[in-house]
């Protein structure tokens, strides 16, 4: 690369920051340049957890990826070709990245993005830079570009101004400007008036600028592709006094079209800042006047405003082209870069069938529903619990009675002491050392049909037996001959007649007080009528209430058959057993870790060793 | 963010704690009292007990100079005097330059007897800090300026090895504290991201003791991220106040505001709220070259405001940034009954979404309607970049919903193009 370069077709950028869209545009610029390879060869992300990772990128249609790196040092090690670091650190944390890149020998131009740089460390880099013969842009840049060969970062926007602005491919002009968003216009009108441009840097809008509109001016003056330059000067600072020397002593000959704005300063208060930090006249000389005077003095073509800027870039191309001193260039047609489906999606060109449907909630809108409702109404209303979970479990408003039903359903089965398998396993993770999650875990897993099961197993036979219109002496004889099972939902341990299960006898009144009516609760007490003149302890049990009062309340809602079916089958119910017992296991897992219980092991004596 | 002036009682109190690190003879009373509307003086008394008991100085404290000439310098006084000078000059009106601004802040000092009066100054350029000195201090410096020695100090020189003695004048006795002042100045200077400070004069006393008079200096404010402890306090930080005169309107603090908010950038300078021609303006590069162009076809005088909105700000905050704008501009009719312009100006962005960004200037028009009507505004849109298709349509559209003429263009257009077209019908 010769020295009046910063880049060409082949450089390789490393990208200091994870900056999804501007590496993608970066490759669609390249693709559409007909770059042998892309441009970004790395990308630094600090923050990233392990040394190495890969980031995705589209090429043209395909995809392919791209190295991050942790750190600087080893994307660099890596990448030693790779001669420009794009960097992308905020401002606070821009100079130190920045002296790192400096002080890399692998890189020769660094680009600085970050707006706000304190003035000292500006100053520090560009000393840094001047002692290892390095080129900075920046700070405050959007960056440059040199068409189809090296867009640095956002520069220039998207690939359908690239190609608007014919960007793709080699024009003659230089251009230079401090304000990053101007560069951008001005490389749209120069390809309008010219044959367009070679390369458009934007220095920065910061007091001092790591390199200054003359140093960039001076490589367009060494550059034989470069037959005019043009450049957009701003009031503050003195720098453009030095393009002024330059055209005065000789050492720039070509055609220079400039022009320097803020010339209406002199109808604003002072101490007004202007967009740029650095745009502020601190002296006459500082004014936009003096500077446009000064130029045109020596020659330099000046417009009369900024309006016939363009006018003036045209004639002096003209002239140029009259003289012959433009080649006639290749213009191709630039590939075609796929439209991205997202944006695609926005204008509503394409669509594409979705893989999940969800019909209760819905969190994208200003407020999160559940089925419907806000959830402002369900805190301002205060709407239980059990309406929740009516409107997540069964997509209903449920009235209050089925509400506090499903709540009674889960302080009831809440817990049942440290022994029943579900807790026992529990308590044996916790003092594992498994953490809550896994406990839990372990704890829910033993449900099933033996454990917790009973619920909906009594649901489903006497939904049968009453659907089918069967006489309870009838559902009992069918249920031993025929299925071969005891009922499910008959039967305690302990309990009897005489000796009631309070649980059952406060739900049995809940029911007959609040349900309008309840024939599955009125049948199951046929059934136990029969039952308990064979034995006084084949009772209702807890579990098979529990499960029979929920038909009851799918009886008072507004449900089909199928709808009803569907609760049953979807195990609602399981999901009531598992919900309200979640509570007692995770309490017992507390217990156990707030005790810090050491390794359970079930005793020598408790086991029977029945080989030798 | 740039530099930016802080009073002299903020640039006193810092240079009194950081100073000492480099220069432990300093030794600086530190006594230092403000003034303002609201104090209380018997708290003020209480809070610094030497007002009481110490000869005193005082001073405005509001960013301007040459107070000696207008008659603000009260001098070798007591408590009463500066009762009496304080409330003679508080909340008078007084014109500094151009500028007619009240007087509402004194910085008050002891008063420290002295013969001699230096010099000195720190700037800064690309390569160096430049420190400037004269054995001749005070008033008269400005007269005397060949007389001031320019010593500039490379970057990342080592100021502790550094013979300044030798570029200095012939100081005699005071060499060793005057240059032991000096470097340590210039140390702070480093230190805190100053970008300008003026001691003139200061004093050395009879038992050498170094006391800076009159004090100006201006900070980077972009290094304050660096200098949350040193630049004031969490509580307290430092304060950038405005020049003196110079009033925020509520619609330029409520725009600071929610500049202040994001990320991205909104600007607005209200130049003159009766006047014909508003600008909403996209990037801080483009804006100037608006302004430029009404002031260079000879509109200059009919121009309303200065402002810019850039960095992709979001659709509701454009919107915001719109309607306070629209709300400025339809207060009145032009009293010549001419239609009132605006003009939504900008470049081709970069990465700016120029459909997000018009949506919200749509929205603000869509509420204000009548408004618009009601003092006859003609609006005129030039625009490009992301989604620019779209954003432009938006505004068309918008204009014939609400029968309101918008003239819309593209990138095919010159940038300023529509400057012309809308003032030279």
């Amino acid at each position: 690369m010769e020295d009046y370069e910063l880049f060409n077709r082949d450089s390789q950028a490393i990208v200091y920051g994870f900056q999804r869209n501007a590496i993608q545009r970066m490759l669609d610029f390249d693709f559409v340049s007909k770059r042998d390879k892309p441009s970004v060869a790395a990308i630094i992300r600090p923050t990233q957890a392990g040394a190495i990772g890969y980031h995705k990128v589209f090429w043209g249609g395909k995809e392919i990826v791209i190295p991050i790196y942790k750190t600087l040092e080893l994307a660099a090690k890596n990448h030693t070709t790779a001669d420009v670091l794009i960097n992308f650190s905020s401002f606070r944390s821009s100079h130190p990245t920045s002296k790192e890149a400096l002080e890399t020998e692998s890189i020769r131009v660094l680009v600085i993005i970050a707006e706000g740089m304190p003035e000292r460390q500006s100053r520090e880099l560009i000393k840094l830079a001047k002692e290892k013969n390095k080129i900075i842009i920046g700070p405050a840049t959007v960056g440059g570009i040199r068409a189809g060969a090296f867009k640095i970062a956002n520069t220039a926007g998207t690939i359908e101004n690239i190609i608007k602005s014919k960007l793709y491919r080699p024009g003659s002009v230089g251009f230079v400007s401090k304000s990053g968003g101007m560069s951008n216009e001005m490389n749209f009108m120069i390809s309008q008036n010219t044959d367009g441009i070679l390369e458009g840097i934007a220095i920065g809008g910061d007091r001092y600028a790591g390199s200054l509109l003359i140093d960039h001016i001076l490589r367009y003056e060494a550059n034989p592709q470069v037959k005019m330059i043009v450049c957009l000067g701003e009031i503050g600072g003195m720098d453009e006094y030095s393009i002024v020397e330059a055209v005065k002593d000789g050492r720039v000959k070509k055609p220079l079209v400039m022009w320097v704005t803020g010339t209406s300063s002199k109808i604003f208060p002072a101490g007004v800042q202007f967009g740029h930090a650095g745009a502020m006249a601190g002296s006459d000389m500082e004014t936009a006047d003096a500077k446009n005077k000064a130029l045109a003095e020596v020659g330099i073509i000046v417009p009369e405003s900024y309006d016939t800027f363009g006018d003036k870039i045209r004639e002096t191309f003209e002239k140029l082209k009259a003289e012959g001193k433009i080649e006639p260039l290749e213009d191709f047609e630039p590939p075609q870069i796929p439209q991205d489906y997202g944006k695609a999606a926005v204008q509503g060109i394409v669509r594409r069938p979705t893989d999940v449907v969800v019909t209760i909630s819905n969190e994208r809108g200003d407020i999160l529903t559940y089925n419907g409702v806000p959830i402002d109404k369900i805190i301002s209303e205060e709407l239980s619990l059990g309406y929740v979970i009516g409107l997540l479990w069964l997509k209903k408003e449920l009235p209050p009675f089925a509400a506090k039903y499903i709540e009674l359903v889960l302080k009831l089965t809440a817990d049942h002491g440290p022994a029943v398998s579900g807790a026992h396993n529990a308590i044996v993770t916790a003092r594992a050392g498994k953490d809550l999650m896994a406990s839990l875990a372990s704890g829910i897993l033993t449900i099933g049909p033996r454990f917790g099961g009973a619920i909906s197993d009594a649901a489903k036979y006497f939904k049968m037996a009453l659907d089918s219109g069967k006489h309870p002496p009838d559902f009992i004889n069918y249920m031993k001959d025929v299925v071969g099972i005891n009922i499910p939902g008959i039967g305690h341990r302990i309990k009897s007649v005489q000796n009631p299960d309070i649980r059952v006898t406060l739900l049995k009144k809940f029911v007959n007080e609040n349900f309008p009516k309840h024939p599955y609760l009125d049948y199951a007490l046929e059934v136990e009528k029969l039952t308990t003149q064979k034995r006084n302890n084949l009772i209702l049990n807890v579990d098979g209430c529990i499960g029979i009062c929920f038909l009851d309340l799918m009886e008072n809602l507004d449900l089909t058959l199928e709808e009803k079916q569907d609760v049953l089958d979807t195990e609602v119910l399981n999901g009531l057993f598992v919900l309200g017992r979640s509570i007692g296991m995770m309490g017992h897992i507390f217990d156990q870790k707030r005790q810090r219980a050491a390794l359970y092991r079930q005793p020598w004596d408790e086991i029977l060793y029945a080989s030798k | 963010m740039a530099q930016k002036s802080i009073h002299e009682y903020s640039a006193k109190k810092l240079i009194a704690g950081e100073l000492p690190k480099y220069f432990p003879e300093f030794n600086y009373h530190g006594k230092l009292a403000v003034i303002t509307p609201d104090t209380k003086w018997e708290e003020l008394v209480k809070d610094n007990p030497w007002l009481k008991t110490d000869k005193l100085a005082a001073k405005p404290d509001q960013l301007f100079g040459k107070r000696g000439k207008a008659n603000l310098l009260l001098l070798d006084a007591s408590l009463a005097d500066l009762k009496s000078f304080i409330k003679e000059k508080m909340d008078k009106e007084m014109i500094v330059g151009e500028t007619k601004g009240t007087l509402n802040r004194f910085l008050v000092e002891p008063f420290i007897p002295h013969d001699k009066e230096f010099y000195v100054s720190i700037t800064s350029d690309r390569e160096n800090d430049i420190i400037h000195f004269s054995l001749e201090g005070g008033i008269f410096v400005e007269e005397n300026w060949d007389k001031v020695l320019h010593i500039p100090i490379p970057i990342g020189t080592d100021i502790d090895a550094f013979n300044l003695a030798e570029k200095l004048p012939d100081l005699g006795e005071l060499e060793d504290v005057v240059v032991s002042f000096v470097k340590g100045l210039l140390q702070v200077y480093i230190d805190q991201d100053f970008a300008f400070m003026e001691i003139n004069p200061f004093a050395v006393t009879e038992d050498k003791l170094v006391v800076p008079l009159d004090l100006k200096a201006r900070l980077d404010d972009t290094a304050a991220f660096k200098h949350s402890d040193t630049w004031g306090n969490y509580d307290n930080p430092i304060k950038f106040p405005v020049s003196f005169g110079q009033k925020f309107s509520k619609e330029e603090e409520y725009i600071r505001s929610i500049d202040e908010q994001t990320g991205s950038s909104l600007k607005l300078t209200v130049l003159d709220r009766d006047k014909r021609i508003w600008t909403m303006v996209a990037g801080g590069g483009a804006s100037v070259v608006y302004a430029d162009t009404i002031v260079d076809l000879g509109f200059g005088n009919e121009l309303a405001n200065y402002g810019e909105y850039s960095g992709n700000p979001s659709r509701e905050h454009t919107e915001l940034y719109a309607q306070t704008l629209i709300d400025l501009m339809t207060k009145k009719p032009d009293p010549k009954g001419r239609p009132k312009i605006l003009l939504v100006g900008g470049g081709i962005a970069n990465f700016t979404d120029v459909k997000a960004t018009f949506a919200g200037i749509v929205s603000a028009l869509r509420k204000s309607a009548d408004k618009l009507k009601k003092v006859n505004v003609k609006i005129y849109v030039r625009r490009g970049g992301p989604n620019e298709k779209e954003g432009l349509k938006l505004m068309k559209d918008v204009g014939e919903e609400m029968g309101i003429p918008i003239e819309v263009y593209d990138r095919y257009t010159p940038m300023t193009r529509i400057v012309p077209l809308a003032l030279k019908e």
